[in-house]
C-alpha cells in the first residue's frame, strides 16, 4: 500500500484500476529549410487539418458534457486563427528558414509561458490550452497519431495535467476519479470532475509511474487520499462507503425538483446564503427555492475603493435576473472592525463584535448607504429583490432607514427609473432585537434570524476563543426559546421568519424549528437537498417525543 | 475616435469563453477596437493578447474604437459587454 495526498476538488469515493495518461514526448527536430513558400502552405494545411478535428472534438463535447464546457473546442479553434500566434510562426519559418513544427513548437511555449506567468489562476490554466492547439498542430506536421486506447473497466485516470482534448476522448462510462501532478480547483480536470460529479484530486505529490498502470487504487475526494493497492481492510471501508454514497447520491437527485413538505403537508423555504455571483452556479445547482443571504460586504471586501452605484448595480441586477423570479434576500453591508476594509478607515477597537459595525456605520454615514439602496431599489424591476438590514438594535433604527429608504426610492421615481416591489426585513441577531420583536414585527415585511450572531451575544462566549469551545453549546435553551419567541411575534403580525445561520443546516433541529413555524431556512448550496430530504420524512402531526 | 469604459461583472473576468465571444462580437466592425486596463492595452479582436491583459470580476476597462464604423460599434460593442461581460 502506497498513499499520496492531493488537493481534492470534488469529494466522494471511488475505487478503479489506475490508466496512467503520460504524454508522448517529441522531440520536435529543428531542420533547415530552403522552400519557405511551401512549409508555409505545410503549416496552413495542418492548420486546417487541426481546425477539422476541433470542430468533430466540439461536437462530441456539447453531446457528452454541454454546450458550455464544450465552448473550450470552440476557443482552440480562435486561437488557430489569432493573428499573433500566426505571425510569431510565419515570421520564425521566413526568417530563420526553419521547419513549421519547430516554429510552432517554440511560439506554443512563448505563448503558454505568458500565461503561466499571470497572477490570476483562472489564466494560468489557459496555459494547458495553448499547449493543446500547438501539440495538435505538431501532431499532425510530423504526421503522429495519438493513439487511442479503450476502457474496459472502472478506471482511475492518473496523469501529470489533462488538456481538455484528452478529457473529452476519455469514455466517460468508465472513469471514476482523475488524480493528476498538477493543477488547480480552476483546471479543466476539476471541471470536468465536476460536470461529471467523481472525484477527483489536482496537485498530488507524487512522481508518476509506469508501473502503476493495471494497479487496483482508491481515490478519497474526502480526505485527499489516493492509495494504491490498498489493504483488504482498507478496500473494504471504501467499498461500504462508495456503496453508501451511490444510494445517497440517488436520493438527493430524486429530490431535485421536489417541494419542500413534510409528510403532514408543512412547507418550508429552503433558500441559500450566498457571499457573491460565482456561488449562484451552485445555489441553482442544489435546487434552492431562493436566495436567503446575500453577504453585500464581499463587494466591499473584494474591491480597494468604495464600489460605485452602477458596479453594485450591475451585481444586482444581474443576480436577480440569473434567478429568475425566485426571491434574493440582499442584506446591505455588514463589515466593522473584524471585516476590516482599508478604504473605510475604521479605527482598531477592543471590542469589534459589538464595536462600530454594519448598520451603525450605514445610519453614521449615509452616503454609503445611500448608494447602496440606490443600487438595490434600481436593480429591483430585474427580478425579485427583498433587502435585509443588520444588527438592529431598535425601532427607532427601523423607522430612520424606512424613511431614508422613502427618500431613495422618492428620488429614483423622480429620476423615471423604475422600481420593483421591495420586501424589507431585519436580521434579529442580537438580544435586545429579540426582545422588542413584537415591536419591530409592526415595522418590517420579513425576519431573517442570524443564529451565529445571537448565540455569541446571548451566551457571552466569543467564538473566536477556541479556550470556550468546551462550553459553547449551539442547542443552548435560551437560543432555542429566543428563536421560538421571534417565530410567535413575527407570526403574530402576520410577517414571515427565517433562519439564515449555521444553525439552520443543523438537522437535529430541523424538526424543531418546523414545530414552532419557522417559515424558511437559508443554509450553504451543498446543503440544501438535505435538508429537504430531513423535511420530507418529518411529520409533525406524530406527537412529541 | 470613440471610447466607453466598463466594469466587468462576469464572475471569472475576461476569461476564456467571455473573451472569444467579445473577439467575434468585434471581429465584425472594419474600425480598430482597443481595451485598455491598468495603462496595458491589447487589441480586442486577438484572442491571447485580449486573454493575457487578464481583465478581472470588478476591473474597469476602457475601450477605444477608431474607424468608419466607429459610431455604430460604440453602441453595439456597449450593449454586448452588458450583456455578456
Amino acid at each position: 500500500m502506497e498513499k499520496y495526498i492531493g488537493k481534492s476538488v470534488y469529494k466522494g469515493i471511488s475505487i478503479g484500476k489506475i490508466k496512467i495518461l503520460k504524454k508522448e514526448v517529441h522531440n520536435v527536430e529543428r531542420r533547415h529549410v530552403e522552400d519557405i513558400a511551401s512549409e508555409k502552405k505545410r503549416f496552413e494545411e495542418a492548420r486546417q487539418k487541426a481546425t477539422l478535428q476541433l470542430k468533430e472534438l466540439y461536437e462530441k463535447a456539447v453531446k457528452e458534457v454541454g454546450e458550455t464546457s464544450a465552448a473550450i473546442f470552440d476557443i482552440h479553434q480562435m486561437m488557430l486563427e489569432d493573428m499573433d500566434y500566426l505571425d510569431s510562426i510565419d515570421n520564425m519559418i521566413e526568417s530563420q528558414n526553419i521547419n513549421a513544427e519547430y516554429a510552432v513548437a517554440v511560439t506554443g511555449d512563448n505563448f503558454s509561458s505568458i500565461f503561466a506567468a499571470m497572477d490570476d489562476e483562472y489564466m494560468r490554466e489557459r496555459a494547458v490550452d495553448v499547449k493543446d492547439v500547438s501539440e495538435r498542430l505538431i501532431n499532425i506536421l510530423v504526421n503522429f497519431n495519438s493513439q487511442e486506447f479503450v476502457l474496459e473497466e472502472p478506471t482511475i485516470i492518473v496523469a501529470d495535467e489533462l488538456t481538455p482534448s484528452e478529457t473529452v476522448q476519455l469514455d466517460k462510462n468508465k472513469v471514476v476519479a482523475f488524480v493528476t501532478v498538477h493543477g488547480s480547483i480552476n483546471s479543466h480536470t476539476a471541471i470536468l470532475a465536476r460536470m461529471m460529479s467523481i472525484p477527483a484530486l489536482v496537485n498530488t505529490q507524487m512522481d508518476l509511474k509506469y508501473e502503476w498502470n493495471g494497479l487496483l487504487a482508491v481515490v478519497d475526494g474526502n480526505t485527499g487520499e489516493f492509495i494504491l493497492e490498498p489493504t483488504n481492510e482498507k478496500l473494504e471501508e471504501a467499498t461500504v462507503q462508495v456503496e453508501k454514497e451511490l444510494e445517497q447520491k440517488v436520493l438527493l437527485e430524486e429530490l431535485k425538483g421536489k417541494e419542500s413538505i413534510t409528510l403532514d403537508g408543512t412547507k418550508v423555504k429552503i433558500f441559500s446564503n450566498i457571499g457573491s455571483l460565482s456561488d449562484i452556479g451552485n445555489v441553482l445547482k442544489n435546487d434552492a427555492e431562493g436566495i436567503g443571504l446575500f453577504r453585500s460586504e464581499f463587494i466591499y471586501l473584494g474591491s480597494d475603493s468604495y464600489p460605485t452605484e452602477e458596479e453594485q448595480f450591475q451585481i444586482y441586477k444581474k443576480a436577480a435576473e440569473i434567478m429568475g423570479g425566485k426571491q434574493v434576500v440582499i442584506r446591505t453591508l455588514d463589515i466593522g472592525a473584524d471585516k476590516q476594509v482599508d478604504y473605510f478607515n475604521l479605527d482598531k477597537e477592543e471590542n469589534p463584535a459589538m464595536g462600530y459595525r454594519a448598520i451603525r456605520i450605514c445610519l453614521d454615514r449615509k452616503e454609503i448607504f445611500i448608494t447602496q439602496l440606490r443600487a438595490l431599489f434600481r436593480a429591483s424591476s430585474f427580478g425579485n429583490i427583498a433587502i435585509m438590514f443588520p444588527m438592529i438594535i431598535s425601532v427607532e433604527e427601523v423607522d430612520e432607514i424606512k424613511s431614508i429608504v422613502v427618500k431613495v426610492k422618492e428620488e429614483l421615481k423622480s429620476q423615471g427609473v423604475k422600481i420593483g416591489k421591495v420586501e424589507l426585513g431585519i436580521m434579529i441577531e442580537t438580544p435586545a432585537a429579540v426582545m422588542i420583536s413584537d415591536l419591530l414585527a409592526q415595522k418590517v415585511d420579513f425576519f431573517s434570524i442570524g443564529t451565529n450572531d445571537l448565540t455569541q451575544y446571548t451566551l457571552a462566549i466569543d467564538r473566536q476563543n477556541q479556550k470556550l469551545d468546551n462550553i459553547y453549546n449551539p442547542h443552548h435553551q435560551a437560543v432555542l426559546r429566543m428563536i421560538e419567541l421571534v417565530v410567535q411575534n413575527a407570526h403574530k403580525n402576520g410577517i414571515w421568519v427565517g433562519i439564515c445561520g449555521e444553525l439552520g443546516a443543523d438537522l437535529e433541529l430541523t424538526e424543531q424549528f418546523l414545530r414552532i413555524g419557522i417559515d424558511e431556512l437559508s443554509v450553504a448550496p451543498v446543503f440544501v437537498l438535505k435538508l429537504r430530504e430531513k423535511v420530507r420524512v418529518l411529520n409533525l402531526k406524530d406527537s412529541k417525543e | 475616435m470613440k471610447k466607453f469604459e466598463y466594469i466587468i461583472t462576469e464572475p471569472v473576468g475576461i476569461h476564456a469563453r467571455p473573451a472569444g465571444m467579445l473577439v467575434k462580437a468585434a471581429s465584425v466592425y472594419k474600425s480598430s477596437i482597443m481595451i485598455e486596463k491598468d495603462g496595458k492595452t491589447a487589441d480586442v479582436k486577438r484572442l491571447m493578447a485580449l486573454m493575457a491583459l487578464g481583465v478581472k470580476c470588478d476591473e474597469k476597462a476602457t475601450f477605444t474604437i477608431e474607424g468608419t464604423d466607429e459610431d455604430i460599434a460604440v453602441v453595439e460593442l456597449e450593449a454586448f459587454c452588458k450583456e455578456n461581460l
